[in-house]
């Protein structure tokens, strides 16, 4: 599964975007990003406070309890400031 | 019609595109947003990073969502994205529409909600170094009163 990252959690994890095997355990936005959090200390200091973290699947904003699969366009992200 | 482009635009021609296309209009409004220099001009630049194919999916659906609660004759939404100074634009919006009242509104529930939804995020350059503009309240409360 691919997950891109915009704006400081692109600059705190260090990447724009990543690669990750899918598991059985991940089936929601949430399983995702607690295994993020298990991938390094940057993504877990990117990922720690949830309440300024956004997720598109297939560029529409979710909520965390959203069902994901491997064949989902991932992207996390702050708060919109578009304007 | 949107639009997300590095370049700069001029409202004077997108008005005329618009008014030359349609001989019904009988009101436009229009919002131009600015790269703001801060106090004691402390800003050097302003970055907009944007979700290439999000941001036009998501402008999209707020120009329909105008179309249906208003009714407009035409739209545009002009977004920029890069590197941008003080006194550069950001944002250009104009609806058009036989009546005032339609054009005024929708004109302020767009730059409303898609400061909130479209997915872009600026980074502030200034003499105190390189930050992320955080998402503020008062942009939130107004989008959250045009929910219908």
């Amino acid at each position: 599964m691919n997950i891109r990252y915009f704006s400081w959690v692109k600059d705190k994890i260090g990447v724009d975007n990543e690669s990750i095997s899918m598991s059985k355990d991940i089936k929601t936005v949430n399983d995702l990003i607690a295994h993020l959090k298990t991938i390094s200390d940057k993504h877990n200091n990117a990922l720690s406070d949830t309440s300024i973290i956004r997720c598109a699947v297939n560029m529409e904003v979710v909520n965390f309890d959203k069902p994901i699969d491997e064949k989902d366009e991932i992207a996390i992200f702050p708060p919109m400031t578009g304007g | 019609m949107i639009k997300v482009q590095k370049n700069d635009f001029n409202i004077g021609h997108e008005i005329s595109e618009i008014t030359s296309k349609n001989q019904n209009i009988g009101g436009i409004s229009t919002f131009i947003g600015i790269v703001r220099g801060g106090n004691n001009n402390s800003l050097n630049s302003m970055t907009l990073e944007h979700y290439s194919g999000m941001t036009e999916k998501m402008l999209n659906e707020i120009d329909n969502e105008a179309k249906e609660r208003w009714d407009l004759i035409e739209t545009k939404i002009i977004h920029r994205y890069g590197e941008l100074f003080p006194g550069d634009q950001i944002v250009l919006v104009i609806t058009a529409s036989e009546h005032r009242k339609n054009a005024i509104e929708s004109c302020q529930f767009l730059i409303d909600w898609l400061k909130t939804k479209a997915p872009f995020w600026k980074l502030e350059d200034s003499t105190k170094g390189k930050n992320w503009v955080e998402e503020k309240q008062s942009d939130l409360d107004a989008a959250s009163k045009w929910k219908s």
